[in-house]
C-alpha cells in the first residue's frame, strides 16, 4: 500500500492504494465517484476521461499513486456553484447523448480540446474527441455541441444558427 | 392570472412535433445517474467468469484449489457445482416445429463449444481479488476440431459442433410465396426469365458494442430476490429467469436502471445473469459480476453472421419478375433467445419496396463454434435489405440500366398503399418517389455525377462513386398473433398506466424499457398533448418490474409505436374517467363538455370549467365524485397492433475510392427517411446520426474476427473498429411525413432505420467509383487493404488482412471460405 495525497472535485484526500491500483478504479471504489465509467480495457474508449492537473487523461491509464499530490476533476466537478458547465449545457441543447455512458468522458475530452483550442472547425472536433468513443449518437450533434460551447466558453455568441432537428 | 374568454388562445402549443430537450440529460451530463455497476451493497462479493480459452474441447479435468486458497476468496465453482440447477438459456423462438436445440447451459460442464464460454466461477470480497484468482483454476481440455465456416459446416461429413446431434443444421426454414398464395411459382419465373443475375453475399459477423459494459448485481433477501442488471428486457428477463432458475416470478425483482446502450445486445438472457443469480441463492450474499470490454466482446452475443445466394429474374425491360434467396445462418454455438428467428424476421424483407412477382426464401440456421449470433440493431432487416439493394445495382449493370431507373420502374408506386407484397406483408404507407427526390437534392446528385465523369476521364487516381439504398423495414413489433404464427414465444403488446397525483402531477409508467432512446421525453410530450397539462408535471417511470410490472420491453423500432400508443390509450381513458367526474362537479351532462388545453368547459357557459389537475385532487379528497364510480382518474391501457408499421427512405452515399492506396472516404451522405409522424425531431435525428453511424461502420470498419483455432482476433477495442467521430462523415438528412395508420400518433418507428438503410449504400457507392476498373464486388467491411485488392488483382478483396498479422482472419471464416483463393488474393500477397 502506499499512501496519496489528492484533490478531488476540490475536496482533499488521503487514502492508502494499491500500487497498482489505475485513478479510475481509485475515483469509482475507494472515493465513490461512480460519474466516471469504465468502458474497456485497452484505454480505446475514453469513457474514463478526468482532468488531472488541468489536461484530460484517461483514468485508465493513470495509476492512482501518479495522482499524489495533483488535482483530479471529473464530471462532477465541473460545474461551478450547482450551475452547469457550458460544455455540459451545450450536450443538452444539441442533443449529444443519447444513452448518456460516454458522455462524461466525452465532456472532459471535449472540455479540454476547447481549452487548447478556442475556435475548433468541424474536423478539428472530429480529430480532436478521436480518443472517445460514443456509440449512439454518429457524433454529429457531439460536434455541434462542442462548438456551440467554444462559442460560450470563449465569450462569442453562441452561434446559434443551427436548429435543432431541422434535419441538415 | 388574467380572465381569458377564448380557451383556445391560452391552450399551448402542441408537444408532439417539438424539439424539446431531454428530461434524461440532467443526470447523465452531470455523473449523478445509477449504472448498474455503480452499485454497492452491504456485503456484496464479486464475481469473476473463468472462460475457456479453446473453441471445442471436452473438459477433462477441474483443479480449484489453488484458486479456492487465494487471498480473499469466497468461493470457486465449476459447471459441475451447478449441473442440476442451471438448465438452459431459453430460446424463445422456435422457428420450425422440428429446429434442434441442444439446450445452452450458463456454465459448461463436460464440453465447451466457443472461445469465451464460461468455465469457472471465482467469488471474492473484491474485484481485483477475483480476477486474480481466475489465473488460478486449472482447467484441461481434450480439444476437438473446431466447425467455424458455414459452408464446410452444412457439407456431409463435416465435423460437428455438437456431437449428439446429427448434423450443423439446427433448423430449415421456407417460405415460399406460391404456396403461401402470396406469389406466382418461383421456379416458374425463373424459367421464363429473360435475365437473371446470381450473387453471393457475405454479411460478416458485427459485435453491438453497447458503450456500458454488461453489470448485474444480485441481492437475494429472505425468499425473494432483487436484480440490477444492465438489461433492454427487464420484463422478459424476470419471466425467463422464474421459469430457468426456479425463483417463483412473484418473488423475483428485476431493475435496469439507466442502461448504457443495447442495440439488440442486451435483449438477451445472459448466463451471467443467470450465474449470477445461481451464486447469490448459494451462498445467501448480494454479488455483482461487471464484464470487462474484452470478456463483452467474446462473450455477449454477435450479430448478422450470414452467407446469403441470391437470384433475381427480369425481363430485359428491367421489370423484375422473380427473388430467391437461400440462406446459411451463423447461429453460433447455442440458440439464445431468439438466436434462429433474426434470420427468419429478415425473411419478409428480402423483396424491399419491389412489385416482385413470385419469391421464395430459405435458410439453415447452423452450429458454429463461436459465441451465439443474435439481435444486433435491425435483426434480419439489414441483412435482407443489404441483399436486395445490393442485387438490385447487378441487375441494373448487367441489364445496362441506371440504377435509379430501376428501382423506379419496379418500386411500388405512392398510390398503390396499402399494399400487400409477395412476402404478405402490407406495406402501410409511403411515396419512395417523394423520398428519393428529396435526397438527391440534399446529396446534390448532378453535380457529384458530373465530377465523377470528369474523373473518370482524366484518369484521377481518386475516383468517384454514387450509391442507393432505396429501402423499408418492418417496424412496431409487433402483432401478437402475427408473431403466434410465427412460433415467437411471446407477444408483442405494450403496457402503460398513468396515475394522476393529488397535486396534479402525472406519473406515466411504462413497459417499453429504455437505453438511450429518450422515452422519459417523448412519452411526457405525448402525456402533455393527451391530458393538457405542463410537459414539466409528466414523470416517466420505467424499467423496474415492481414499479412497471408489465412490459414486452424495447428492441425492434417498437417503443413508440407500441408503447407509445398504449400511453396514449391510458390517456384517453385518463380523460374519460375525468369527464364524468367534470361532469358531477360542474352539474352538466358530460355530452355538453368539452375538453380542451386540460380544462372541462362546459359548451356555451363560459366560466365554468374544472382542470383535470384539480379533478386529479377531487378524486384524492373524493369528497364529492359520481355515484357508481370509483374515487380514481387513473388507467392502464395495453395496445397490441394489428400490422407492423413499415418506414421507408432514401439513402445515397458519394464515395471516393483511392485506387493507388485502396483508401474509400465518404464524400457526402444523404438520407431522407419517412418514419411516419414525428414527436420530437430531435430524437428522430439522433436515431438516425446513430443508426448510420452503425451502418456505415458494418460497411467499412467492423467484423469480428475468428482465426483457424477459433479464436476471436478482433477481442478489443484495438481491433474491433467501432467508429470514432473521425471515421465518420457529416450526415444530411431529411425526412418525408406518411402517418402510419396502425396507430393514432402515426409513428412508424425509427430506431433501426439508419442502421438498415446505410450499409448497402456504401458498398454500392465504392463499387460505382471502380466498377469500370473491373471490380464487382468487395467483401464488408471494406478495408484499404481489400478495396487495393480487388482493384489491382481482381476477386472481392479477399481475407480481412494477410496471414500473420493481427487481424488474420485464417481461411476458415464465414467471410471468407470459399472465396479468397491465391487467385482472388492476386497471387502470394
Ligand atoms: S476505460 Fe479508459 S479508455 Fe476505456
Ligand atoms: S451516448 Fe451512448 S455511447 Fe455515447
Amino acid at each position: 500500500m502506499s499512501q496519496i495525497n489528492v484533490r478531488v472535485d476540490g475536496a482533499s484526500y488521503t487514502d492508502d492504494v494499491e500500487p497498482r491500483t489505475l485513478l479510475v478504479h481509485y475515483l469509482r471504489e475507494q472515493l465513490g465517484k461512480v460519474g466516471t465509467v469504465v468502458g474497456c480495457d485497452t484505454s480505446n474508449c475514453g469513457a474514463c476521461t478526468v482532468h488531472l492537473d488541468g489536461e484530460a487523461v484517461k483514468s485508465c491509464t493513470v495509476f492512482a499513486v501518479q495522482a499524489d499530490g495533483c488535482e483530479v476533476t471529473t464530471i462532477e466537478g465541473i460545474g461551478a456553484d450547482g450551475a452547469l458547465h457550458p460544455m455540459q449545457k451545450a450536450f443538452h441543447e444539441m442533443h449529444g447523448l443519447q444513452c448518456g455512458f460516454c458522455t462524461p468522458g466525452m465532456i472532459m475530452a471535449s472540455i479540454d480540446l476547447v481549452n487548447d483550442n478556442p475556435d475548433p472547425t468541424e474536423d478539428e472536433v472530429r480529430e480532436g474527441i478521436e480518443g472517445n468513443l460514443c456509440r449512439c449518437t454518429g457524433y454529429q450533434n457531439i460536434v455541434r455541441a462542442v462548438q456551440q460551447a467554444a462559442g460560450e466558453m470563449h465569450g462569442r455568441s453562441a452561434g446559434a444558427t443551427e436548429t435543432l432537428g431541422a434535419q441538415s | 392570472m388574467t380572465v381569458t374568454e377564448n380557451a383556445a388562445e391560452l391552450a399551448p402549443a402542441k408537444e408532439v412535433g417539438q424539439p424539446r430537450r431531454r428530461k434524461e440529460d440532467a443526470r447523465l451530463i452531470t455523473g449523478r445517474t445509477t449504472w448498474t455497476d455503480n452499485m454497492v451493497l452491504p456485503g456484496m462479493l464479486h464475481l469473476a467468469v473463468v472462460r475457456s480459452p479453446v473453441a471445442h474441447a471436452k473438459i477433462t479435468s477441474v483443479d480449484l484449489t489453488a484458486a479456492q486458497q487465494a487471498p480473499n476468496i469466497v468461493a470457486v465453482f465449476s459447471g459441475r457445482d451447478f449441473a442440476e440447477e442451471q438448465g438452459s438459456i431459453p430460446c424463445a423462438w422456435p422457428v420450425t416445429p422440428d429446429m434442434v436445440n441442444p439446450g445452452h447451459p450458463s456454465i459448461a460442464v463436460d464440453e465447451v463449444n466457443h472461445v469465451g464460454e464460461a468455465v469457472a466461477i471465482v467469488v471474492a470480497r473484491s474485484k481485483a481479488a477475483a480476477q486474480d484468482a481466475v489465473e488460478l483454476v486449472d482447467i484441461d481440455y481434450d480439444v476437438l476440431p473446431p466447425v467455424l465456416d458455414l459452408e464446410t459446416a452444412v457439407q456431409d461429413g463435416a465435423n460437428l459442433v455438437h456431437d449428439q446431434l446429427a448434423s450443423n443444421t439446427s433448423y430449415h426454414f421456407v417460405f415460399d410465396a406460391g404456396d403461401a398464395g402470396t406469389g406466382a411459382d418461383t421456379d416458374q419465373a425463373f424459367a421464363d426469365a429473360e435475365v437473371v443475375v446470381s450473387r453471393r453475399f457475405v454479411q460478416q459477423r458485427l459485435i453491438p458494442a453497447f458503450m456500458e459494459p454488461r453489470s448485474v448485481v444480485v441481492q437475494p433477501q429472505g425468499d425473494n430476490v432483487t436484480m440490477w442488471s444492465s438489461t433492454q428486457v427487464p420484463h422478459v428477463l424476470r419471466v425467463m429467469l422464474a421459469m430457468v432458475t426456479g425463483v417463483p416470478e412473484h418473488k423475483l425483482r428485476i431493475i435496469a436502471p439507466d442502461v448504457g446502450g443495447g442495440f439488440g445486445g442486451k435483449l438477451q438472457v445472459n448466463p451471467e445473469e443467470v450465474l449470477s443469480l445461481l451464486v447469490a441463492r448459494r451462498l445467501g450474499k448480494p454479488v455483482k459480476w461487471t464484464e470487462t470490454r474484452s470478456e463483452s466482446l467474446m462473450a455477449a452475443h454477435h450479430g448478422r453472421g450470414q452467407v446469403q445466394y441470391i437470384d433475381v429474374a427480369a425481363d430485359r425491360e428491367g421489370n423484375v419478375k422473380g427473388l430467391r434467396v437461400r440462406l446459411l445462418a451463423d447461429m453460433g454455438a447455442y440458440l439464445r433467445l431468439i438466436t434462429p428467428g433474426v434470420p427468419a424476421l429478415g425473411a419478409f424483407m428480402f423483396p424491399g419496396i419491389y412489385k416482385f412477382p413470385a419469391y421464395r426464401f430459405e435458410c439453415d440456421g447452423v452450429f458454429t463454434n463461436k459465441v451465439p449470433t443474435d439481435a444486433y440493431r435491425g435483426a434480419g432487416r439489414p441483412e435482407a435489405t443489404f441483399a436486395i439493394e445490393r442485387i438490385m445495382d447487378e441487375l441494373a449493370v448487367e441489364l445496362d440500366m441506371d440504377p435509379l431507373e430501376l428501382r423506379r420502374k419496379n418500386w411500388i408506386n405512392a398510390e398503390e398503399f396499402p399494399f400487400t407484397t409477395v412476402a404478405g406483408l402490407e406495406y402501410d404507407s409511403g411515396n419512395y418517389d417523394m423520398a428519393t427526390e428529396q435526397a438527391l437534392e440534399l446529396l446534390g446528385y448532378d453535380e457529384l455525377r458530373a465530377e465523377q465523369q470528369q474523373r473518370r476521364q482524366s484518369g484521377d487516381p481518386v475516383q468517384l462513386g454514387i450509391g442507393f439504398s432505396t429501402f423499408t423495414e418492418m417496424c412496431g413489433l409487433a402483432p401478437s398473433r402475427v408473431l403466434g404464427s410465427l412460433a415467437y414465444g411471446a407477444g408483442g403488446w405494450e403496457s402503460a398506466s398513468i396515475r394522476m397525483l393529488p397535486t396534479g402531477k402525472v406519473e406515466v409508467v411504462t413497459g417499453s424499457t429504455p437505453h438511450g432512446q429518450g422515452h422519459e421525453t417523448a412519452w411526457s410530450q405525448l402525456v402533455a398533448d393527451q391530458l393538457g397539462v405542463p410537459f414539466e408535471d409528466v414523470e416517466v417511470l420505467h424499467g423496474d418490474t415492481a414499479v412497471s410490472p408489465r412490459g414486452m420491453d424495447t428492441y425492434g423500432s417498437r417503443s413508440l409505436v407500441v408503447g407509445g400508443t398504449a400511453v396514449v390509450k391510458a390517456a384517453e381513458k385518463v380523460v374519460a374517467k375525468a369527464r364524468k367526474v367534470a361532469a358531477h362537479l360542474l352539474e352538466a351532462s358530460e355530452d355538453d363538455l368539452d375538453f380542451s388545453a386540460g380544462k372541462f368547459n362546459v359548451r356555451g357557459t363560459p366560466g365554468a370549467e374544472v382542470g383535470i389537475q384539480e379533478i386529479a385532487l377531487a378524486v384524492f379528497a373524493a369528497h364529492n365524485y359520481p355515484e357508481g364510480m370509483e374515487p380514481s382518474i387513473d388507467a392502464e391501457a395495453t395496445f397490441d397492433p394489428v400490422n407492423f408499421s413499415f418506414p421507408h427512405g432514401t439513402h445515397i452515399c458519394a464515395m471516393e475510392v483511392d485506387t493507388e492506396t485502396g483508401m474509400v472516404k465518404i464524400r457526402k451522405y444523404a438520407s431522407v427517411d419517412d418514419v411516419g409522424v414525428i414527436v420530437n425531431p430531435l430524437i428522430v435525428e439522433g436515431q438516425i446520426h446513430g443508426g448510420l453511424a452503425q451502418g456505415i461502420a458494418q460497411a467499412l470498419y467492423e467484423e469480428a474476427v475468428y482465426d483457424a483455432d477459433g479464436n476471436l482476433t478482433t477481442g478489443s477495442f484495438v481491433d474491433y473498429l467501432v467508429p470514432s467521430a473521425a471515421d465518420l462523415p457529416h450526415f444530411d438528412t431529411g425526412n418525408t411525413v406518411h402517418a402510419a395508420p396502425g396507430n393514432p400518433i402515426g409513428a412508424k418507428g425509427v430506431g433501426e432505420a439508419g442502421c438498415i438503410a446505410s450499409t448497402p449504400a456504401v458498398v454500392n457507392a465504392a463499387l460505382d467509383a471502380v466498377r469500370h476498373l473491373g471490380v464487382s464486388d468487395i467483401l464488408m467491411p471494406l478495408t484499404p487493404e481489400r478495396v487495393w485488392r480487388a482493384i489491382h488483382h481482381g476477386g472481392d478483396g479477399g481475407d480481412r488482412a494477410t496471414a500473420g498479422t493481427n487481424a488474420y482472419g485464417g481461411a476458415q471464416t464465414e467471410s471468407t471460405a470459399g472465396v479468397s483463393t491465391d487467385a482472388s488474393l492476386g497471387g502470394e500477397l
